[in-house]
């Protein structure tokens, strides 16, 4: 649990990171956020066996990140963590689509090993995408550029009590585990029954929980619309920045650039 | 005719589980008025606060706010005159940032942007603490969290404060600070709470819960002086009323506790 709770407070880190004030951390959330969607939508609209087309693409998440001055470390542990999905939805490619389709030197390469590694180059992508997006621009204001796009409001509202409440329902559950990990003997406590009676403890308390914070806002005039006060504007450098990153995926979309460059360089040898 | 006085008619309260909290409760609080509630754990408390607002309805009972009954029509005219702060800070501070939590009850009266600043700005300065208007909720220490729920009841700018346990949870310099700091409220303050030392401080008025009714309703030094009515429900004498046993015992006998070695 010491681990898990570890990395709720590193997810409170990108908070931290989203507060910096750089070009990138200034344009309007809207405007980062179409792009970084725009971005994925082409990501995922690739074939399945393409890899070296999605290469050029790794530049929009560097860009950010050089330009939003977040530390790249950080940024790969976290899509480190969430590997383990990608790695489960393709693992069975190698075993399920065998024929050969490409050879390096003498050694037969399966279409499913090739969908596989497209798999994991994709996933990287997106979700490296996704979280610089957080980390240049708060996870708050990501929720409000979701709701001045037109996202249904009870939407982006449910994304912004989940982040606010996540830290302390994470923060009740790590008490609940550690007192139970106190009264453990010789692994006793530790079986199903224990573990099922602490998460309907957790649920009933977040029920509660859930009951007071609506009577906290039911109190200070809460009808049901939240009005939050920020200003957002959309200029000319959101404009250029938008522009400039999806004419880029556009052109990266139709045209294999390292293909082109391979067969243009070959032929110039040649 | 003042909209600070506060007045409760045979309050009775069940909840839908059929626990009888409130069992006939009834008092005046006049304008500017300090008043302390104690009582047990589980003796209505923090139940009779919350139908100081109208947010929980007495089964049968009157409550008014100044010269209006409390009634489904005018909810929202009580809940700008009547602030209540949580005693848990992370219930009452649910938006992302400070300064969004302090504003959401502005501008849900439907101020202006311009006047929602203004107010937001005031009410964290009061509270000492406009430098964390940018920072999110969580990330506040328990005595920042406290000032803060204070604030986004001030910004509402209401003529009765309601506080439960304002001093729980808080270290002793927080809770002086937080003493000092509603010392100098000229609201009408109720004040649900076990701290009786802070209740010597602020409150001149004291009224005793026990089982849902009110046992005693007094001038605080008497009701804090009177040592039976406090065992009763559960207290005991405030530490700043008791002799020091320390400068009684340990100083004439040289007993106490064994000499203090200072570094």
């Amino acid at each position: 649990m010491g681990k898990l709770e570890h990395q709720f407070y590193e997810i409170g880190h990108m908070d931290t990171l989203a507060g910096q004030d750089t070009a990138v951390h200034r344009l309007d959330p809207r405007a980062k956020l179409i792009t970084t969607v725009v971005f994925i939508v082409t990501i995922v609209s690739f074939g399945k066996y393409q890899i070296s087309a999605l290469i050029p693409f790794v530049l929009y998440p560097l860009f950010l990140l050089a330009a939003g001055n977040l530390p790249l470390p950080f940024i790969l542990k976290k899509i480190l963590l969430v590997s383990p999905f990608a790695v489960l939805v393709g693992i069975f490619n190698p075993m399920l689509d065998q024929d050969a389709i490409m050879m390096i030197g003498s050694l037969p390469v399966t279409g499913g090993w090739v969908s596989f590694a497209s798999i994991l180059v994709r996933f990287t992508l997106t979700v490296g995408a996704a979280l610089t997006l957080v980390a240049v621009t708060g996870f708050n204001a990501v929720c409000m550029a979701l709701e001045k796009l037109g996202a249904p409001r009870i939407f982006a509202l449910q994304l912004l009590f989940l982040y606010r409440y996540l830290f302390v329902l994470v923060d009740e559950a790590a008490r609940m585990v550690r007192a139970r990990s106190l009264r453990v003997f010789n692994g006793k406590g530790m079986n199903i029954t224990a573990y099922g009676s602490l998460l309907g403890h957790l649920l009933l308390r977040t029920l509660n929980r859930a009951q007071r914070i609506h009577s906290a806002m039911w109190c200070r005039g809460f009808d049901g619309n939240i009005r939050v006060m920020r200003p957002l504007s959309f200029g000319r450098t959101e404009y250029i920045f938008m522009a400039g990153w999806i004419s880029l995926f556009i052109v990266w979309r139709l045209i294999n650039l390292p293909f082109w460059l391979g067969t243009t360089v070959l032929g110039f040898i040649g | 005719m003042s909209h600070h006085i506060v007045e409760a008619q045979d309050l009775h309260f069940t909840y839908p589980d059929g626990t009888k909290v409130l069992r006939g409760i009834s008092f005046l609080i006049t304008h500017g008025e300090s008043v302390a509630i104690v009582g047990a754990n589980g003796a209505g408390k923090s139940t009779l606060l919350l139908h100081l607002n109208g947010y929980l309805t007495s089964t049968t009972g009157v409550i008014r706010i100044g010269d209006s009954r409390l009634l489904p029509e005018n909810l929202k005219q009580v809940r700008r005159a009547v602030g209540l702060v949580f005693q848990d800070p992370d219930d009452q501070l649910f938006m992302p940032t400070v300064f969004d939590d302090v504003a959401f009850g502005p501008l849900n009266m439907g101020l202006s942007a311009a006047e929602v600043q203004t107010r937001v700005r005031t009410a964290l300065e009061t509270v000492g603490a406009w430098h964390l208007h940018d920072r999110p909720p969580y990330r506040l220490s328990g005595g920042e969290k406290r000032s803060v729920a204070i604030a986004t009841v001030l910004s509402m700018s209401p003529d009765i404060l309601v506080m439960d346990e304002p001093s729980s949870n808080l270290d002793p310099k927080s809770r002086r600070g937080l003493i000092d700091l509603l010392k100098g409220f000229t609201h009408t303050k109720i004040i649900a709470t076990h701290d009786l030392d802070m209740v010597m401080d602020l409150c001149r008025r004291t009224l005793v819960i026990r089982e849902g009714k009110i046992i005693a309703d007094g001038p605080t030094g008497e009701i804090m002086h009177n040592e039976e009515l406090l065992a009763s429900s559960n207290l005991e004498k405030p530490l700043g009323l008791r002799p020091c046993h320390i400068c009684a015992e340990g100083i004439q006998k040289g007993t106490g506790g064994g000499d203090t070695v200072t570094r």
